[in-house]
């Protein structure tokens, strides 16, 4: 693998890092399986894509894209919660609703971003490669979303989030109001996708329709294969495990197209992921049965 | 204190499946009496205690709590001035978070909550203190997650929790079923002490006629969702079991109880 593959890997790793925190935020803290994510990722990238090109600051157009993503997350937990459709349908339909308002956004089913000036444009001036200096700028945007979550995690209102997912019924014994807790996290979780959405747009150049589909695969690909490395004890230990698993899925994924003996290519990348996220699953079965096999045929 | 008028909650109201659970309870408790509630499954016992936590929204009545009308409002609004502790030991706790973490969680029971950190020195302080009195070595184990306790373990930190905050109102929803008699002993001792250091008010429901009249200031004795019969002071003294079984006979013109594990337990 080159250089440049190598940190083109870093640097999607760095963009679904953001949407690993989305997914562990839904899955794991509040067990609220959503799929919104296939649709709030292309919104974030629509909705900055559209005002960029319109000439808005791209910092605002990266922050509106940060709100609309938790809009849509509003709508599901709205319609889980208020309406009591089943988690997974409500995301479900959000997604589905998301592909038409994200066409209506664009008005086509791609908006190019070439030539214009993004919140990547001032690392051109930093005196390094392009593919340095982004991985560089998006792994600021990570840490300060890493430290944010973290001290969110531990607070008052995210204890009370993790017990909403842990046990609701306790959570409401002790005064927690669990309709709005679940509505707070999933908006929050759709805001960092859809802010991962948007920076994805502006480093690819574009914005496109279908930019969204798998994308919540790979941000449980990432949870999970980071939990397979990183034991979650603590809210900092999970979080670390998103990066890590980002990461590593995004090497993972790059090494098995690049190896030219195994003979995968750009198309197979879908089967290579679906592979890899069934594997990530498993191994921490696969590990404890070898390891429990190992040591009673030792004492024998 | 607590004061219920003219109760109903029917499951399913119109449907085949129609239940009348609880039909037409009227009960006031006064302040610091702790009523113990028994009754054969299926008599309303859960329902009536779901209906003042919050849980259950009773079809018909008024409940209020001092002169605060509650009847409206849900259990999280509830908490405040009512703390739970359920049948299941499971129930009470979040067995993926640490133990402080659990505490913490009633720490903050019906307290506003601000961003700031959920557990630091000076709570933390509270909690080992509160838990170095069960004598379980648990202050030691504060970022144990609570899974790893065992049922008495976690029905014991409950109660604490319960404790944390001054709550007016206290439930206990058979809390001591599901544990071994020793360690029933041992909760229902617990409970007795918390309820008097902090005045509780509180309804403790039970399977056991034998423990209805052991603990508790006043029985009550449900069946078919009303009140059979309501006994508290002198009158309650000296009763026994059998005693218990002459006064339900009476005031269902004969009908015999049927349930066994009321009369074994």
């Amino acid at each position: 693998m080159s250089t440049i593959a190598a940190l083109g890997a870093l640097e999607s790793g760095l963009v679904f890092a953001l949407v690993a925190f989305g997914v562990f935020m839904t899955f794991r803290i509040l067990e609220f399986p959503d799929l919104t994510v296939d649709g709030s990722f292309p919104l974030g990238a629509a909705v900055s894509a559209i005002m960029i090109v319109s000439g808005v600051n791209p910092w605002l157009a990266t922050i509106a894209a940060f709100g609309a993503g938790m809009m849509a997350g509003v709508v599901t937990a709205w319609m889980n919660t208020k309406l009591g459709i089943l988690n997974l349908l409500a995301s479900i339909l959000t997604m589905i609703a998301l592909y038409s308002i994200n066409l209506r956004i664009m008005g086509k089913p791609n908006v190019a971003l070439l030539g214009e000036t993004t919140v990547l444009t001032p690392t051109e001036s930093w005196g390094m490669p392009y593919y340095w200096a982004t991985p560089l700028a998006f792994s600021v945007v990570v840490l300060i979303m890493f430290f944010f979550l973290l001290k969110f995690l531990n607070s008052q209102p995210g204890l009370a989030m993790r017990a909403t997912g842990a046990n609701a019924r306790m959570a409401r014994a002790q005064g927690i109001n669990t309709d709005r807790m679940i509505i707070l996290g999933v908006a929050v979780s759709n805001g960092l996708v859809g802010l991962a959405g948007s920076l994805f747009a502006q480093s690819q150049g574009s914005a496109d329709i279908t930019m969204g589909v798998g994308v919540i695969v790979i941000g449980l690909a990432s949870v999970i294969g980071g939990e397979a490395i990183i034991t979650p004890k603590t809210m900092l230990l999970a979080l670390v495990a998103c990066v890590v698993g980002s990461i590593l899925y995004r090497f993972a994924i790059a090494l098995a197209l690049n190896a030219d003996f195994i003979g995968l290519k750009a198309q197979d990348l879908n089967l290579v992921t679906a592979v890899l996220v069934a594997f990530a699953i498993v191994a921490p079965k696969l590990k404890a049965n070898l390891s429990a096999r190992f040591s009673s045929s030792k004492k024998q | 204190m607590i004061s219920l008028d003219n109760i109903h909650v029917t499951f399913g109201e119109g449907t085949p499946l129609e239940t009348r659970a609880v039909r037409g309870i009227s009960l006031d408790i006064q302040e610091g009496e702790f009523v113990t509630v028994i009754g054969s499954n299926g008599s309303g016992k859960s329902t009536l205690l779901n209906t003042l936590s919050g849980e259950t929204l009773p079809t018909s009545g008024k409940i209020q709590v001092g002169d605060q009308d509650v009847t409206k409002w849900s259990t999280a609004e509830r908490a405040k001035l009512i703390a739970r502790v359920f049948q299941d030991p499971l129930a009470g706790s979040c067995e993926n978070l640490s133990i402080e973490e659990n505490m913490a969680l009633a720490w903050y029971r019906g307290k506003p909550k601000g961003f700031g950190s959920a557990l630091n020195s000076s709570n933390r302080e509270i909690f080992k203190k509160q838990l170095s009195r069960l004598g379980l070595g648990l202050e030691n184990r504060l970022k144990d997650k609570m899974g790893l306790l065992s049922g008495g373990q976690r029905q014991a930190i409950s109660l604490l929790m319960s404790s944390l905050q001054p709550a007016k109102i206290l439930l206990l929803d058979e809390h001591t079923a599901a544990l071994d008699p020793k360690t029933a002993a041992f909760v229902i001792d617990l409970t007795c002490q918390i309820i008097e250091e902090n005045k509780l008010t509180s309804l403790m429901v039970t399977h056991s006629m034998q423990q209805a009249l052991e603990v508790g200031t006043r029985t009550i004795m449900l069946h078919e969702g009303k009140i059979v019969f309501d006994v508290k002071g002198d009158e309650r003294k000296g009763l026994t079991v059998v005693d218990l079984l002459d006064l339900f006979k009476k005031n269902q013109q004969g009908e015999e109880l049927s349930d066994d594990s009321l009369l074994l337990g």
